[in-house]
């Protein structure tokens, strides 16, 4: 696929990603949002916080089943997009529902686990987003870049339990998140061991020390790069 | 009983009906001339909207009553497209799309157990057993949110002095109707269904707690729980059973369908209290629907004056 194409792909994604927010938007200006406005955002928001974090984490699993490398170039954006919406939610709550009451908020996250849950997650999305940049990988060096960043496991987590705590009785939906997130999980914990496996045999030539893991960030950024010449 | 609330207005105050009824089709018949005029005939949409499916016929006769609260009521779609009503899905606004598959007629009430006149009330008659009321009231979800409803209807203690309990009647036991063909998520197990409520005897006999058959003077939507549903407005709105088959009278207290489902969350009484949080939320504050800012939550929902008697010396906390 040639650079111009993928340009085309990634604004194609770009605005789909922001449908979600233009929804809302419109069904404010046309009086949609139902009886309880504040409600319908909070949970819109937060559907597509853990729907893009979800996407997100389904970027590699794609990529390595589908064996088309290009979709690495859209999981940054991706990424940032869960943090986006993951922002909205917040500022829904911290603004709308809340209305900046800080005793009530401080005494909400220290009492009610499931909002315990969905502000740490919250917090943990805030360096991810900060260090998504090309210069943060390269200040901080891979190795370091991406254990940072698989702290993105514990945020999903804690998203799906974010969502699973808040409801009710009814816990289907929460319950197709958590499966999907398991899935990819496990995924990864199989590839993780694959490769832990075939790096305990004999190193196939003797200037491959570094980890695999490691290898395949290089890779993820490496294919990056004709990204950065557009740009 | 001690109520605290003006004395019912006198008749000569109240509106002769014909001139009542005149009066309303005078103001339908302008307002849809008003309508036409403003907007070229554009009716269609108004007359076409989602709950005119569901839309009851106007009750006649019904009485005011001192018991109604004088906030603005909710506006009629609100409490039409908001509802938790699990058996026709657990989103609020599932209930008004597919509450059309209820059928209400014929509907049967049967009300046994422990009482001198077990009987099964067609509910055409069981809406003629004591005058109509309007009984304007606050609700209070659970969730955290608020509404106040015009609802139409008639003491409990009306229906109870008919059946006349016996001594061993200590609490009422209600049944909403189990039937996954006209209620469709009763096929999947969110809830132990039937849904089951109850109230303690003197709850029930309370004269606040009511049995309801419409809304805004009209029959009430299938949404909202038709054809009769409870009102409990000082317990949170769970407590007010909608589309009930059946009433009994127990001597231990009923297992409810909140309390089976979640009983660390939901106790037997379930008095709106600011003072006792949900276990994973607080119940300080509620959001009034069409308020953006949330107001601070009364004790009993704002009738304690009325029920508080109803619960001293219990320790509010245990007996959530």
């Amino acid at each position: 696929m040639t650079v111009k194409s993928f340009t085309m792909i990634r604004v194609a994604v770009f605005l789909l990603c922001l449908l979600p927010l233009g929804r809302l938007g419109w069904l404010g200006y046309t009086g949609g949002l139902g009886a309880n406005p504040i409600e319908f955002i909070t949970r819109s928001t937060g559907t597509w916080t853990l729907t893009f974090l979800l996407i997100t984490l389904g970027v590699t699993p794609a990529r390595k089943l589908s064996g088309w490398n290009s979709l690495i170039k859209l999981r940054r954006m991706l990424g940032l997009y869960a943090f986006f919406y993951g922002s909205l939610h917040f500022t829904t709550y911290f603004w709308l529902d809340q209305f900046f009451d800080m005793a009530a908020i401080v005494k909400d996250v220290a009492k009610r686990p499931f909002i315990t849950v969905g502000f740490s997650s919250f917090l943990l999305l805030i360096p991810l987003a900060l260090t998504s940049t090309r210069a943060m990988i390269r200040r901080l060096g891979g190795k370091r870049w991406q254990q940072l960043h698989r702290l993105v496991y514990f945020i999903a987590i804690g998203g799906v339990f974010h969502f699973l705590w808040q409801v009710k009785a009814d816990t289907r939906r929460p319950t197709i998140y958590g499966v999907v997130l398991a899935i990819l999980l496990t995924y990864r914990l199989a590839m993780g061991l694959r490769q832990k496996h075939s790096a305990s045999a004999p190193p196939a030539s003797p200037g491959t020390s570094r980890s695999p893991a490691f290898q395949s960030l290089a890779e993820e950024i490496e294919f990056e790069k004709p990204l950065e010449r557009i740009r | 009983m001690l109520i605290n609330k003006a004395r019912d207005i006198k008749s000569s105050e109240i509106t002769d009906k014909e001139v009542y009824l005149n009066r309303r089709q005078f103001l339908a018949a302008s307002s849809l001339a008003a309508a036409a005029v403003a907007t070229g005939a554009g009716l269609g949409g108004v007359l076409g909207s989602p709950q005119q499916a569901h839309a009851g016929t106007k009750l006649t006769g019904v009485r005011k009553s001192p018991f109604s609260t004088n906030e603005p009521p909710t506006p009629f779609k609100d409490i039409t497209t908001y509802n938790n009503f699990y058996e026709f899905g657990t989103d609020k606004d599932t209930p008004a799309e597919r509450a059309g598959s209820l059928i209400t007629r014929p509907w049967t009430v049967k009300v046994e157990g422990e009482i001198k006149h077990a009987k099964v009330y067609d509910i055409d008659n069981l809406m003629k057993l004591s005058p109509l009321e309007e009984r304007i009231y606050r609700l209070r979800c659970v969730e955290g949110w608020s509404m106040v409803i015009p609802w139409v209807g008639f003491p409990l203690n009306a229906l109870i002095k008919q059946a006349e309990p016996t001594s061993r009647a200590k609490y009422v036991e209600f049944t909403t109707l189990l039937d996954p063909k006209q209620m469709p998520e009763q096929r999947r197990s969110v809830l132990d269904w039937p849904y089951v409520e109850g109230l303690r005897m003197d709850e029930a006999m309370h004269p606040l707690a009511i049995l309801v058959v419409g809304l805004y003077g009209e029959t009430l939507p299938n949404q909202d729980g038709a054809p009769i549903r409870l009102v409990v407005p000082w317990k949170y709105g769970f407590k007010s059973i909608k589309s009930i088959v059946r009433i009994r009278f127990v001597e231990n207290q009923p297992q409810t369908a909140w309390m089976k489902s979640s009983p660390r969350e939901y106790g037997f009484y379930s008095n709106v209290n600011p003072e006792v949080d949900h276990p994973r939320w607080s119940q300080a504050r509620e959001r009034r629907i069409g308020e953006i800012f949330k107001r601070q939550t009364l004790m009993f929902n704002g009738y304690a004056d009325q029920v508080a008697h109803l619960y001293r010396g219990m320790d509010l906390k245990t007996y959530f």
